[in-house]
């Protein structure tokens, strides 16, 4: 092994004299020269010829903890791989230019000139010299589809490679047959091919070139995530503020943030505010405000101020990484559409060579003088036109933009199979509490009966149900904090569990909850009845409040419906879907935001495990069900349903329990993944048509069933160029996709 | 002439014994398990067929050494297992334990083909 300097990262360090054992303990191995250890950045420089393994094993000895520095960060892969396709793309290059160089000319000669056959000894010898250039272009341009069906022959199995190798092979060892030994074949028949040969291998090349260059374009969307990773962060160690690839911060590092930077990894706020833009996460076009202990999200770019916040969340396991990652997975996963193509592709090399050997066998056993030629042009044309290739990259590439473009509209598919069913739904579900609304309801109103003073009513409402956690109690708790009222100590609480509380507040008795409970505690409020009923309709739910055995007051409290909760569940219905709203609420409320925002169907009063059950309903009405929930106690309709929604809060993404992860807690989300579900299926199936009848058609065109009618027969070097462009057109129009754009935002 | 159709029909029943109904003999078992490296090149996998114990969880590493775009991608189909393999380096893929068993491995095309079988025998 050579000298060299390796880094590794130590863990476990706590103190400065961890570095002098540390370093004495790397320099004790034999062939360390030296070791020396950066402190604060925890990494330790080692010079010497010595596998990281066994430096590793000396520090843990040392009872620390080491890893590799060396682990390539997404951003440092896809530059490797962008160099790498770069190099492969211009090695095809370079291959067609000589290819045709040798091919053009020669094809222009047989236009021009006429037959290219071999009669004399002079033309025995210039064809001989042609053959072997032609032979040194199958080295140079051809050599990775000889090896490769040479390779994969031994391996049972054929590819693409192989129908290329079988084809410009024929052509060639037949041409070089007629140049050795014309007087074997028929006078009509001694024609050379070289010019098939060569020309086709440029073509492919050129073909392949392009596909490469095209499916360059597919990954843009995953690169754009990518490019969303800072490369650096300023982190605060022993009181200094150093700046550190984003790798080696550490959980709980104190990170600094200042205005127009990325934050780098995933922490919460400790000192200072700021907005930060989250758009390029969530589609959510209006910086978010962040203060103390407010959650921030790596990828995102802060605006105004400069933070302090605490890692909480590093390297792999950042939201943004989980992204990036599941996109990626999804990217390469098939949905069920594609599998017919799987099987056919599966069978497909060795049927050509096949039906190639049939077409050879009738040619030469009916076709017309000269019938080896003939024989040997058909079964040529059948191997080089038949393209797996536009098969087999039909369904991948599609899915590959689909996916992309869905995660930038903040949709996050999970697999090939939610996108191809998310295309059939037919009817959703959507929960009304944090789907349709916004999940955090606030008093909207309060009804004085005989009380005077709304914020003396809040206040004391607020104080008695300062301990409790129900929702309803907590919006009338933070109504109160918002008017900064000051909170009373409360005695003798005591809560009767679906219908409300009682206590004693700076000496007075009070009474909060609903209806019944009123009747209950003999609280007359036969005149208030339809106030309360009105506010019912509204979609607000009414709590009385009674003060010393009368009622004071009648607070509602409403569930605000999101902004474009109304529009996009338009837009859902305009699509044909079924929209059914699911809630725990009592009928009068359900009923009243339903009216709201146009949902027909509803079901009221479900108990959240009942949710499923409904799911189950509609299935068995025959609907292809999507289930929207928040991902939390959904999750048994959310799997259950034939496609689940989650509706992210913020960045907070549930990845682990939908199919579709809706990253803005808007509804458009929804709409917008249905329709690049639709658009991405009906590319799929596009390609796989085009795929299906170019091969069904082209196959036996170039076998020659038109020539006994027609007189029509492909030329292989045609045949050559369409199955170039073939694989071209599937990616090509894969990458039609990225133009989708979701009808509104 | 009818010597020709021979050889032609010979030459089919050929190409459907060597890609469809050959099967491999015995496959070579590695003890090291921890040593278990798929090479990518010249549009085959090697080995293309990998003896691993069932129940047990096991990392394979791949290695492509091909640049060609074909080779970019690896696919357990049955797994729901699909890696990119970046050039020259290895990839280390986790397979969860598996049940006995035939799973194929293959590029997205399903060109490559590989296999792993899972069996009881160490």
């Amino acid at each position: 092994m050579d000298h060299t300097s390796q880094e590794l990262l130590i863990e476990g360090a706590g103190c400065a004299s961890c570095v002098g054992k540390i370093e004495k303990a790397l320099k004790n191995v034999p062939g360390v020269d030296d070791a020396v250890m950066n402190f604060p950045l925890r990494m330790v420089t080692v010079t010497g010829a010595v596998e990281e393994a066994v430096l590793i094993k000396a520090v843990e000895n040392a009872g620390y903890n080491a890893t590799s520095s060396k682990g390539s960060t997404d951003d440092e892969l896809l530059d490797e791989k962008e160099a790498a396709d770069l190099a492969y793309y211009k090695r095809l290059i370079r291959g067609m230019t000589v290819a045709l160089m040798l091919g053009v000319p020669l094809m222009a000669y047989s236009l021009i000139v006429g037959e290219m056959t071999v009669t004399t000894t002079t033309e025995r010898i210039s064809w001989l010299v042609v053959g072997l250039l032609t032979a040194g272009v199958m080295y140079f341009s051809g050599k990775h589809f000889y090896i490769g069906a040479w390779k994969s022959f031994w391996n049972h199995s054929a590819n693409m490679d192989t129908l290329i190798a079988l084809g410009t092979g024929a052509a060639w060892i037949y041409s070089m047959v007629v140049v050795f030994f014309p007087s074997i074949m028929p006078d009509m028949a001694r024609h050379v091919y070289f010019e098939a040969t060569a020309m086709i291998i440029g073509l492919i090349n050129l073909g392949l070139a392009l596909e490469l260059k095209a499916r360059g374009r597919t990954s843009l969307a995953i690169k754009r995530l990518i490019g969303l990773q800072a490369k650096t962060a300023r982190v605060i160690r022993d009181g200094k503020e150093i700046d550190i690839p984003i790798e080696r911060v550490l959980l709980n590092d104190h990170v600094r943030i200042r205005p127009g930077e990325k934050i780098p990894v995933d922490g919460t706020v400790v000192e200072g505010h700021t907005s930060v833009d989250e758009s390029m996460l969530t589609g959510e076009p209006m910086p978010v405000e962040k203060k103390e202990s407010d959650e921030m999200v790596a990828g995102t770019l802060n605006k105004t101020g400069s933070v302090v916040f605490k890692a909480t969340r590093v390297g792999k396991d950042t939201a943004l990484a989980q992204i990036i990652n599941m996109v990626k997975r999804a990217q390469n996963s098939k949905p069920p559409i594609g599998r017919l193509a799987d099987v056919i592709s599966g069978y497909f090399v060795p049927v050509i060579m096949i039906i190639s050997i049939v077409s050879a066998l009738v040619w030469l056993n009916f076709g017309p003088d000269p019938a080896v030629a003939f024989a040997l042009v058909c079964a040529t044309t059948v191997l080089i036109i038949a393209c797996p290739c536009a098969l087999g990259l039909a369904t991948p590439m599609s899915v590959m933009v689909g996916v992309g473009k869905a995660a930038e509209a903040g949709v996050l598919i999970r697999n090939g199979e939610a996108l191809q069913t998310a295309s059939k739904i037919t009817a959703m579900i959507l929960d009304k509490t944090g789907t349709i609304t916004l999940g955090a309801p606030k008093v909207t109103s309060i009804h004085l009966v005989n009380a005077t003073d709304e914020d003396q009513v809040l206040q004391l409402a607020a104080s008695l149900e300062a301990g409790s956690e129900h929702p309803l109690a907590v919006s009338i708790v933070e109504s109160a904090q918002e008017k900064e009222l000051k909170l009373s100590k409360v005695e003798k609480f005591y809560a009767v569990a679906g219908h409300g509380v009682e206590g004693l507040v700076e000496g007075q008795s009070l009474l909060f909850g609903n209806e019944k409970f009123m009747r209950d505690k003999n609280i007359v409020i036969d005149d208030a009845i339809n106030v309360a009923q009105q506010m019912a309709a509204d979609a607000h739910t009414p709590m009385y409040f009674a003060v010393d055995g009368q009622l004071a007051a009648i607070i509602a409290v409403s569930d605000p419906i999101k902004e474009d909760s109304i529009e996009a569940i338009k837009r859902l219905q305009k699509n044909g879907i079924r929209v059914v709203m699911l809630t725990g609420d009592n009928r009068a409320t359900a009923k009243a935001v339903a009216d709201k925002v146009g949902i027909k169907e509803f079901f009221a009063e479900v108990l959240p495990e009942e949710k499923s059950n409904k799911v189950a309903e509609l299935q068995q009405q025959g609907e292809i069900v999507g289930m929207t929930g928040d991902g939390i106690n959904d999750a048994p309709a959310l799997a259950l349903a034939n496609v689940g929604f989650a509706i992210g809060t913020g960045t907070d993404v549930a990845i682990e329990s939908a199919d579709i992860t809706l990253m803005r807690g808007s509804l458009h989300g929804l709409a917008d993944a249905i329709a690049v579900s639709k658009a991405t299926l009906r590319n799929i199936k596009q390609n796989l048509f085009g795929a299906f009848i170019y091969n069904v058609a082209g196959v036996p065109f170039a076998a020659g069933v038109l020539y006994p009618f027609f007189g029509l027969l492909l030329s292989p070097v045609i045949a050559g160029a369409a199955m170039a462009f073939s694989s071209v057109t599937v990616v090509s129009n894969a990458n039609r996709l990225r133009l989708f754009k979701a009808q509104e935002h | 002439m009818l010597m020709i159709n021979i050889l032609g029909v010979l030459l089919i029943v050929g190409i459907v014994w060597w890609f469809w109904l050959y099967k491999p003999a015995e496959v070579e078992v590695n003890s090291d398990l921890s040593e278990l490296l798929v090479t990518v090149e010249n549009g085959v996998y090697n080995p293309a067929r990998l003896s691993i114990p069932s129940g047990q969880a096991v990392s394979v590493k791949f290695l492509r050494k091909e640049a060609s775009p074909c080779a970019g991608t690896v696919v357990f189909a049955d797994l729901s297992i699909s890696e990119e393999l970046p050039l020259n380096k290895e990839k280390i893929i986790e397979l969860p334990a598996l049940k006995p068993g035939s799973y194929s491995f293959t590029c997205q095309m399903q060109m490559y083909k590989g296999e792993l079988i899972v069996s009881d025998k160490p």
